[in-house]
């Protein structure tokens, strides 16, 4: 009965988002045209994997504010990678973003797991740190357009069947997360970590292990959005994507992802993605000023967390029984 | 009956004793350390009017990390006080374009925050809600109307005595911030160490549960504390708006994270339950001599955040790392 | 009613489990002392004790969670040990509690699989075979539970029945039950022991804690009784009455000498009347007089704690009228209750009455600083002053009046609390199991307290699960059961077969 409701809340989101485009489309029906769908959705792409990412995090108990600095910073090494070694081949790129992504996640995983410091301090330490960073090395000068090589910049662009590649590999991690969550250990590890940390040590799963590896998932992924981000906009400078961190757990809140722990979905945080993603581009069709997004979103923050609020409230002790039938 | 009752001392070394083996002390340490390295490094450190222009960089800060500190014991968090700056210094420039004098805007730039601080408030404390995710919903919200109200435009045009809150000396080198910083850091050291009400806070941060079965007003006290968060991004806002001379939907960005920064370097569990007010002015002025030394040997802004970011990290780190090297050797 | 098997010869069968000498200490309390317990294929052995005896530490003890002091434990007759609760886990022994050890986010599927799923090929887990594993399991222990739902969504019977099938999928040989009927439906019942006998038709040994006498002798071959740490007695059910088996829990304590009172007639101090939650308790009444101490007994869950909270202003009640002196008194909150006058000592010494973290003399003046302080301003002599008046008068032992409460004693934490609310000069002290878990020399010396207070003329409601405190304490009993009030015993009716019989509604004809 109630997984029902359940379904129905990752359902009333989409219904919401649904009724949005429908209200933008009945005013300007180019709104609802393909290529502008596609057009939203790609532009949502990288929130909607940095939110997957986020997603174990939060699930485990955990919070990552490093993402931004962790996806500027590799955004910024890769390019100037790029701007050096124009020939190097995509792939390596991708997997060099990948691979510095995750490292970064690993640093915020260890500082958590072996010397116990919370999420919040540890994360809040990385993001300036990261930050900083990039003006070390890249001595607060930009990347621009013309110094990365055309495959650089073309590969997120690149068009299959209509869907450019960042908007595809979005729809992949999306996939291989529902793999992750459904599928192996380490998925079920993480909803036991933070559903009940007691209870998933008698099971034999090491909590500390797990949020680690939360960590590094989440450190990998803002990497690999560093490498599409910097592509896309043909720029790496030290401030992309400021403030993007809490865009991202905005996703994630909205998405119904209890920042209590153990709860949560991969279509919760895509729909809480999308759901930014369609008010982000709805305002300027619509000719609301762009100046009114963060005042929206942040009102959907509040009215999400209430609603997930009200609907996870866990009913008290019953002590009282109907009275008993005859034997 | 007892026939023999014992005497319980009623304490075994002196609380001050105590009070230098630990963090403060460390802070003390590290501010000296900083100060006596930034002497040597560079000629222009040890200036009267440089070290007070130095202070700007942490007044402001400090005044809502009070605060802050006191609610981060109790195991809430407020990270809406950087929006909070903005939409007050927005309400007050506002103001301003209807004409209104300088303590017309001051009360104006006391009440938003209060009102904000009073939203917060509700939403924690009466709904029952997260408040990690509420404060980053109406960080959003907060500086998102302030945008909306402003957009790309600033504020203005403020009165020329109204620049006395940011610009002005009360003293020789004593600029109002600072000695507002000074009066405040008495005020809460006071409210958090010699008060019923601090004893409560104190009670609340290490066991909710076991404070509310003693009889005390849990949810009266967080919601009396997001009130003084809200009221003190009011007063820094007042501040910030007459140093810069204008209001911007910017304004103030980032300083949420530098604020709760200054409270866990200044040694309050970010968990709830410990924390000082003197260790939240020794780490005002560790963060304040940083950026001011950096700052004279022309070290970028955001170089400067990487020091910062390893201290917070460090600080925790170091004694957990030290203990675990003791257990294995 | 459910067959029986037929027992072998108790030297034929020899026991899958077996623990001797068992040794367990807590600082200031020895919770186990030299007890022993053997478990046998295919029967359900009855651990039956009050309170406090030893039972659940056994089981963790049993479970991996606690590692034993001194003793023996013996799997199939060769020695082991449980470092960690995954070995005992892996050695087959699995435990249903009253809580839930699972987790309400995972579905039922997952919950039963979680460390040891099914896989395919590719490494990854079977999510199909899962489910039908599932399904299987829970259609063979006659469960009608959907395995793709959330825990969450489940009453505590069908948890029960998703914690058994657990128990089932790994194989387990040993299978303890810890008050499983606690929150269970007479139906729900009948359905648990078709399930412990096709349990016990697998092979596997039972161990079934429980204080309903019905049950026991429903469903057990033998019995095990403990009492104060100790092991008592042990064997088979039906060579032992109901007397015997409460003579034996017991015990002596009866006749230990508890505090002589005089009985006095005086005013009412508290009247309750229709005193209603929607879902923990209903319609209860009774007054308290100056000088009285009332007991209150019952089984665990019962609902007294839950009562006990309501009155002292933690839950909202649904109906109700309290008077206190007469006069009509909404409490909305704890701070209400305890400017009125009553104050409350909990059963969770840890989280609800001592706030750890800080120093003693703190926790004892922390609802009495509108006295001690000065405008709201703290002065610390008069602090000490008051911390010292009553901790001495408690007898604390602790090194200092400044050291931290975590660091003390159950039985000195437990001073501390009484201490902190004699503090506020109450009119009535609720006390929630009051010496549950604390050695016997504190128990002695809060009972000679408790009747001081009384004598003095303060108000003391006693909730507890011990027969002989509630026995050698009360001045009246009152009994509940399920939430609601059974009975009102005083004078000669107060017997331990009386508390039993109504707190566990033996012999009634249910309605």
């Amino acid at each position: 009965m109630i997984k029902r409701f359940l379904i129905a809340r990752e359902t009333l989101l989409l219904g919401v988002i649904l009724v949005l485009i429908a209200l933008v489309a009945s005013r300007f029906p180019g709104f609802v045209a393909a290529g502008n769908l596609v057009n939203v959705f790609n532009d949502t792409a990288p929130l909607i994997i940095l939110a997957l990412g986020q997603m174990v995090v939060i699930v485990t108990r955990c919070i990552d504010l490093s993402v931004a600095g962790n996806l500027a910073l590799t955004g910024m090494a890769v390019a100037m990678l790029n701007s050096v070694a124009p020939g190097l081949p995509i792939p390596i790129i991708l997997t060099i973003s990948i691979v510095l992504g995750a490292g970064m996640g690993l640093m915020n995983g260890l500082l958590v797991w072996k010397l116990e410091i919370p999420p919040i301090v540890v994360t809040l330490g990385t993001m300036t740190i990261f930050r900083g960073v990039i003006f070390l090395i890249s001595d607060g000068k930009w990347v621009n357009a013309h110094e990365m090589s055309a495959s650089f910049t073309g590969f997120p662009r690149a068009e299959i069947m209509g869907l450019p590649v960042m908007s595809w590999i979005a729809i992949g991690v999306s996939l291989l997360f529902l793999l992750l969550i459904t599928r192996t250990s380490l998925g079920r590890a993480f909803f036991a970590v933070g559903g009940n940390p007691h209870a998933a040590v008698y099971t034999g799963i090491n909590v500390g292990k797990t949020q680690c590896a939360a960590f590094v998932i989440s450190g990998a992924l803002a990497g690999l959005v560093g490498y599409l981000w910097v592509a896309r906009y043909a720029v790496a400078y030290v401030d992309i994507a400021g403030g993007f961190e809490l865009e991202v757990v905005a996703a994630c809140v909205i998405g119904g992802i209890s920042i209590a722990g153990g709860l949560g979905s991969v279509g919760g945080a895509v729909l809480g993605a999308l759901f930014l993603g369609v008010v982000k581009n709805a305002l300027p069709v619509v000719h609301i000023s762009p100046f009114w997004q963060l005042a929206i979103s942040g009102a959907a923050i509040v009215i999400a967390v209430t609603f997930n609020a009200r609907s996870n409230r866990s009913s008290g002790r019953v002590i009282l029984k109907p009275v008993r039938p005859n034997s | 009956m007892n026939l023999k009752t014992r005497s319980l001392p009623d304490r075994l070394n002196s609380s001050r004793s105590q009070v230098f083996k630990n963090w403060e002390t460390l802070l003390f340490a590290v501010a000296v350390s900083i100060f006596v390295v930034n002497s040597f490094a560079s000629p222009y450190f040890l200036d009267a009017w440089g070290l007070s222009d130095a202070t700007f960089n942490f007044t402001e800060k400090a005044m809502i990390a009070f605060a802050m500190a006191l609610l981060i014991i109790t195991g809430e968090i407020d990270l809406s006080v950087a929006s909070i700056i903005a939409l007050a210094s927005t309400a007050m420039g506002a103001g301003l374009q209807l004409g209104l004098g300088t303590p017309e805007l001051v009360f104006i730039g006391l009440v938003v925050g209060l009102l904000c601080g009073a939203f917060n408030a509700v939403l924690v404390t009466v709904l029952g809600l997260p408040s990690i995710v509420v404060t980053i919903g109406t960080m959003s919200l907060f500086r998102g109307i302030s945008y909306i109200v402003l957009g790309d435009q600033a504020y203005r045009g403020y009165p020329p005595d109204f620049a006395f809150f940011g610009q002005g000396y009360v003293f020789w080198v004593f600029s109002f911030e600072l000695v507002l910083f000074a009066v405040l850091a008495l005020i809460y050291g006071i409210l958090l160490h010699k008060t019923n009400f601090g004893r409560s806070i104190y009670a609340i941060g290490n066991n909710p549960t076991g404070a509310l079965f003693s009889g005390i007003r849990v949810q009266r006290v967080k919601f009396i504390l997001f009130l003084l968060t809200g009221l003190m991004s009011g007063v820094a806002a007042i501040c910030l708006t007459s140093r810069l001379g204008s209001t911007r939907p910017s304004i103030g960005a980032g300083m949420e994270l530098e604020v709760i920064t200054m409270v866990v370097l200044g040694g309050v569990n970010i968990l709830g339950g410990s924390g000082t007010i003197l260790g939240v002015v020794l780490a005002a002025f560790v963060m304040g001599l940083v950026t001011f030394g950096f700052g004279l040997l022309n070290v970028p802004g955001i170089v400067m955040s990487i020091f910062i970011g390893l201290l917070l990290i460090g600080v925790i780190a170091l004694p957990r790392l030290w203990k675990i090297f003791l257990n294995k050797g | 009613m459910p067959q029986q098997q037929t027992l072998t010869d108790k030297d034929v069968t020899l026991p899958i489990l077996q623990l001797s000498g068992i040794v367990k200490i807590f600082p200031g309390v020895k919770a186990l002392d030299k007890v022993s317990l053997s478990l046998y294929p295919g029967q359900v052995t009855a651990l039956v004790g009050e309170n406090g005896a030893g039972k659940s530490t056994i089981v963790k003890v049993l479970t991996g969670i606690y590692q034993p002091d001194d003793g023996e434990i013996l799997l199939d007759g060769r020695t082991i040990n449980f470092p960690t609760a995954h070995h005992a886990s892996a050695a087959g022994i699995t435990a249903i509690h009253q809580e839930t050890v699972l987790f309400d986010d995972l579905t039922v599927a997952e919950n039963i699989f979680i460390g040891h799923a099914p896989r395919t090929k590719l490494g990854l887990i079977d999510t199909q075979e899962t489910s039908k594993l599932a399904q299987q399991l829970l259609q063979g222990i006659g469960a009608d539970i959907d395995p793709s739902i959330r825990l969450r969504d489940l009453g505590i019977a069908s948890k029960h029945m998703v914690a058994i099938a657990r128990a089932l999928s790994i194989d387990a040989r040993v299978v303890i039950m810890d008050e499983p009927t606690a929150a269970l439906s007479y139906k729900e019942i009948q359905e648990l022991y078709e399930l412990v006998e096709q349990l016990k038709s697998q092979g596997k040994a039972i161990l079934f804690i429980s204080h309903k006498f019905d049950e026991i002798f429903e469903i057990a071959d033998r019995f095990n009784v403990f009492r104060d740490g100790q092991f008592i007695d042990e064997g088979k059910i039906d060579s032992i009455t109901e007397a015997d088996l409460v003579q034996l829990m017991v015990g002596r304590s009866v006749n230990k000498i508890y505090p002589q009172r005089q009985e006095k007639i005086c005013e009412d101090v508290l009247e309750v009347k229709s005193y209603c939650h929607p879902t923990e308790f209903d319609d209860i009444n009774f007054t308290l007089s100056r000088g009285e101490i009332l007991g209150f007994y019952g089984l665990v869950g019962a609902g007294r704690s839950e009562f006990m909270q309501s009155l002292f202003g933690i839950t909202k009640p649904s109906d109700g009228v309290v008077k206190i002196g007469g006069e009509i008194t909404k409490i909305r909150s704890p701070a209400d209750a305890v400017s009125h006058g009553i104050v409350y000592v909990p059963e969770d010494r840890g989280k609800q009455g001592v706030v750890i973290g800080l120093p003693i003399f703190q926790n004892v003046t922390l609802p009495s600083l509108s006295q001690t302080s000065q405008k709201g301003f703290i002065r610390l002599a008069e602090e000490f002053k008051l911390a010292r008046e009553y901790t001495q008068r408690l007898d604390l032992r602790a090194s200092s009046l400044d050291q931290d409460v975590g660091n003390l004693s159950g039985g000195n934490q437990q001073k501390v609390v009484i201490a902190k609310w004699l503090a506020t000069q109450p009119k009535v002290i609720i006390l929630d199991e009051p010496t549950k878990g604390i050695d016997i020399g504190s128990k002695a010396a809060v009972h000679e307290f408790m009747s001081d207070l009384a004598e003095q003329g303060l108000s003391v409601i006693m909730v507890s699960s011990e027969i002989p405190e509630v026995l050698g304490m009360s001045d009246r009993v009152i009994v509940m059961r399920e939430g609601r009030m059974v009975a009102e015993l005083a004078g000669d009716d107060l017997s331990p077969e009386a508390l039993i019989r109504h707190a566990a509604g033996i012999g009634e004809v249910n309605p």
